[in-house]
C-alpha cells in the first residue's frame, strides 16, 4: 500500500531538572494513505509527543527528536529547517487539538481565522477566500455559515469551534490530519457528531487521520489500525478487530478489560492493572510495564522486549505465547463462548 | 414486560433521603444598572426523586445539566432557591448552620479533582484528620490510630501518613480523598465524577473501591458522572438529566436497555463502544445543548430532539 507516513526508531527527549528524559522511545509505525490510525495510551505514554514530533513542535516547548527519521511522503520532517517545516505544517499535514477554546484567537472573527488560513496558503483574493472559508465552514457541519463567519470564539460553544478548528484545518486541503484527543472535552453528543465529521472527512477525501486518543471506544469506533503506547514505546499495533478479539499484549488486554462494557455484568469487580503508570524520570529497566504485569518474569524486568512482526501484527512482549495460552484455556473452559467482562478469573 | 423488577431497591428498603421540587436558579450578571436583575440560569429546575438506603443512584447528563449543581445543593454546600430535601425525614433546609455541621458527619462528598481537592500544604494525615478535629469526634494518638484506619481501608500504606498530596499519583490522590470524606463514617456520600479525571488503568481501581467500600460500609450513594458505561457498572438505578431537569429515572437495566426518553436514547446511542462488534445505530443530536439561561429553549419535545 502507498504509505503517507513512515516513522523509524523516533526519539523525542525533553530536558527536565534532572537531565533528559525520553517522552518518546524508539518509536517505529507507519501509516497509509487514506488509513486512520489511532494511537492510544493514557497520560505520560508519549501519544502526544509522538505526534508533536511530527509536527516538529516539540521544538517550542524544550523537547528535541534525538533520533530517528519521519518520513513524509518520502522526505525526512526530522531534517527539514523550521522555514520548510512552516510550509509543511497546515498545508500538507494540519493538526488539530484538544481544547478548541485556546486553540482560537479571541480577538478575530472565525471568518477572520479560516480566511487567514486559506491565504497563507493559496494564492487567492480575499473575495475568493471568504467564498472558500463559506464553503469550509458548510462543510463542516455549521449552519448558516454567513452569520457564523462574523462572529467570535466566544460566541460559540465548544463542539462549534471544534468544527472551526477543523474547518481551518481543513483549509490547505492536507494529507494527513492529525487529531489530538480532538472530542475529550466535548460531551458525549457532540462527541458523536465530530467523529462522524472526521469520518466523513476521511470517505470523502480519501484523508489519512492519525487520532490520538485515551478512549478505547473511540479507537474501536474509528481506527482501522490501532497503535497501543505506554510510558514512550509501542507495545502493540494491531488492526482494531483483531485488537479487540485478541489483545497480544497484557497492556492491552489490562486496558480492554478494565472498561466497563455496556454489554458487561454489572456490579461486579472490574478487572483492573495494579499500580500507576512510572513517571518518566523513573522508567523501570526492561520492559515498561513489568512492574504492573501479572505476567512479568525476571527476564521482563531486565530486558525490554523489542516490538516484533507476529503475522500481520507487532507487539513488544516477551510472553505473547503464555498470554495466548491462558485465553485459549479460558474459552476452552466457557466452551469457547464471547466473554464476559467481568467474570474473568486472571487477576491484574 | 419489564415492570415487575425484581430485588428493586425500592421494594426493599426506605428512603434515606428525599428531595421534593428542588430549584437552584442563579442571578446572571448584567443587565440593567437601576432596574435590578431579574434574569435568572435555572441550573436545577424543579427536581423531586428519592434515594433508598443502600443504593447508588447515578446521575448523568451532559455538562451544563445540572447534575453537580443538584449534588451539592443537596449537601447544601449550596444553598437551594427552592423546594425542600429530607433525610430520614427531617428536612434538612429547615436546619440552622449548627444543626447542619452535625449532620455533615453523616452526609459527604468525594470530589473529581483529586489534584485540586487536596490542600498541597497538608500532609495527608492532616487532610484526614482534620475531619475528626472538625467534628470533634478524636484526638492525638486515637485520632492517627484512625487516620491510618482510613488510609489502609482505601488501600493504601498507612506509612504513607506523612506524605504530602504531591507524592501520590492522580490515582492514589483520589483515594485520599474518599478516605477523607469517609472518616466520618457517613451514611451518605456524593461522588462527583470521581474517576473522571484518572486515567483508564486507574479508574477502574477506583471504581472496585467504592463498590467494596459500599458494599462494607452499607453506604447510599448518588454518583455523579457522564461516563454511562461506568454510571451503568455502579448503579442500581440511573437517573438522567437534561437542562436541570430529570427526564428519566429508573432501574439501570430498564434505562440502559428499554430507555423511554427520547433525549436517555441518544445519550445512549453515542456512547463510543469499546468494541467494534457492537457499533450500533447512532442517533446523532442535532445542535447543542441550549443554554439554561435561554429557558425557553429548555423544554424538550420530541421533534427537537431527535
Amino acid at each position: 500500500m502507498d504509505k503517507i507516513l513512515e516513522i523509524d526508531n523516533l526519539v523525542t527527549a525533553y530536558q527536565g531538572k534532572e537531565g533528559f528524559v525520553h517522552a518518546v522511545d524508539g518509536v517505529s509505525f507507519d501509516l497509509n494513505r487514506g488509513e486512520t490510525v489511532c494511537i492510544v495510551g493514557e497520560s505520560g505514554s508519549g501519544k502526544s509527543v509522538t505526534s508533536m514530533s511530527i509536527m516538529r513542535l516539540v521544538e517550542f516547548e524544550n523537547g528535541t527528536i534525538k533520533e530517528g527519521t519521519i518520513k513524509f511522503n518520502g522526505e525526512d520532517l526530522a531534517q527539514k529547517s523550521n522555514e520548510e517545516m512552516r510550509k509543511i505544517r497546515g498545508s500538507k499535514i494540519s493538526m488539530i487539538f484538544q481544547e478548541p477554546l485556546t486553540a482560537l484567537n479571541p480577538v478575530f472573527t472565525i471568518g477572520k481565522q479560516i480566511t487567514e488560513a486559506i491565504l497563507f496558503h493559496h494564492k487567492v483574493g480575499k473575495k475568493e477566500a471568504y467564498r472558500r472559508a463559506e464553503e469550509l465552514v458548510r462543510m463542516v457541519g455549521i449552519s448558516d455559515p454567513q452569520a457564523r463567519l462574523k462572529q467570535y470564539p466566544h460566541e460559540l460553544s465548544g463542539g462549534m469551534r471544534q468544527r472551526v478548528m477543523i474547518a481551518i484545518a481543513l483549509a490547505s486541503e492536507p494529507e494527513l490530519l492529525i487529531a489530538d484527543e480532538p472530542t475529550t472535552a466535548l460531551d458525549v453528543t457532540i462527541e458523536a457528531q465530530i467523529l462522524e465529521l472526521l469520518r466523513s472527512l476521511r470517505r470523502d477525501r480519501n484523508m489519512s487521520i492519525m487520532l490520538i486518543t485515551h478512549d478505547i471506544g473511540v479507537a474501536a469506533e474509528m481506527a482501522d489500525r490501532i497503535i497501543i503506547m505506554y510510558a514512550g514505546k509501542i507495545m502493540e499495533i494491531s488492526k482494531t478487530q483483531d485488537l479487540f478479539d485478541q489483545p497480544l499484549h497484557p497492556y492491552s488486554k489490562g486496558l480492554l478489560d478494565s472498561v466497563p462494557r455496556m454489554d458487561g455484568q454489572r456490579g461486579v469487580p472490574l478487572n483492573s492493572i495494579k499500580g500507576s503508570i512510572p513517571r518518566l524520570n523513573e522508567v523501570p529497566k526492561g520492559c515498561r510495564f513489568s512492574p504492573r504485569c501479572p505476567y512479568a518474569t525476571e527476564k521482563c524486568h531486565a530486558e525490554m522486549p523489542p516490538l516484533e512482526a507476529r503475522g500481520d501484527r507487532q507487539v513488544a512482549c516477551w510472553h505473547v505465547d503464555r498470554l495466548l495460552q491462558d485465553e485459549s484455556l479460558k474459552n476452552e473452559i466457557k466452551g469457547g463462548g464471547m466473554d464476559e467482562s467481568g467474570v474473568k478469573e486472571l487477576s491484574y | 414486560m419489564n415492570q415487575e423488577l425484581k430485588n428493586s431497591p425500592t421494594e426493599q428498603s426506605e428512603p434515606l433521603l428525599k428531595i421534593e421540587n428542588l430549584k437552584k436558579y442563579f442571578p446572571i450578571k448584567g443587565g440593567g444598572y437601576f432596574k435590578g436583575n431579574k434574569k435568572v440560569v435555572k441550573a436545577v429546575d424543579g427536581v423531586s426523586f428519592e434515594i433508598y438506603r443502600g443504593e447508588t443512584l447515578g446521575l448523568v447528563g451532559e455538562s451544563g445539566c445540572g447534575k453537580s449543581t443538584l449534588g451539592r445543593n443537596i449537601l447544601r454546600l449550596q444553598e437551594p432557591t427552592e423546594g425542600r430535601v429530607f433525610f430520614k425525614e427531617n428536612d434538612i433546609l429547615a436546619y440552622r448552620s449548627h444543626e447542619m455541621r452535625k449532620l455533615r458527619r453523616q452526609m459527604q462528598i468525594i470530589y473529581q479533582d483529586p489534584f485540586s481537592s487536596l490542600n498541597p500544604r497538608f500532609t495527608v494525615g492532616e487532610i484526614i484528620g482534620e475531619m475528626f478535629d472538625i467534628h470533634g469526634v478524636a484526638k492525638g494518638a486515637e485520632k492517627e490510630k484512625k487516620v491510618k484506619e482510613m488510609i489502609e481501608l482505601v488501600g493504601l500504606d498507612p506509612s504513607r501518613y506523612h506524605s504530602y498530596p504531591h507524592e501520590f499519583s492522580g490515582g492514589q490522590r483520589q483515594r485520599v480523598g474518599i478516605a477523607r470524606a469517609l472518616a466520618l463514617n457517613p451514611e451518605f456520600v456524593v461522588a462527583d465524577e470521581p474517576v473522571s479525571a484518572l486515567d483508564v488503568s486507574v479508574q477502574s481501581q477506583v471504581i472496585n473501591l467504592l463498590m467494596k467500600l459500599k458494599e462494607e460500609l452499607g453506604l447510599t450513594m448518588l454518583f455523579i458522572a457522564h461516563g454511562l458505561n461506568v454510571v451503568r457498572h455502579i448503579s442500581d438505578r440511573v437517573g438522567v438529566m437534561y437542562l436541570g431537569r430529570i427526564v428519566e429515572l429508573s432501574e439501570t437495566d430498564n434505562i440502559f436497555d428499554y430507555p423511554a426518553h427520547p433525549y436517555t436514547a441518544a445519550l445512549l446511542s453515542t456512547v463510543p463502544e469499546a468494541d467494534p462488534r457492537l457499533k450500533k445505530e447512532r442517533i446523532v443530536l442535532k445542535g447543542e445543548v441550549p443554554s439554561p439561561a435561554n429557558s425557553q429553549a429548555a423544554a424538550i419535545s420530541e421533534p427537537d430532539v431527535l
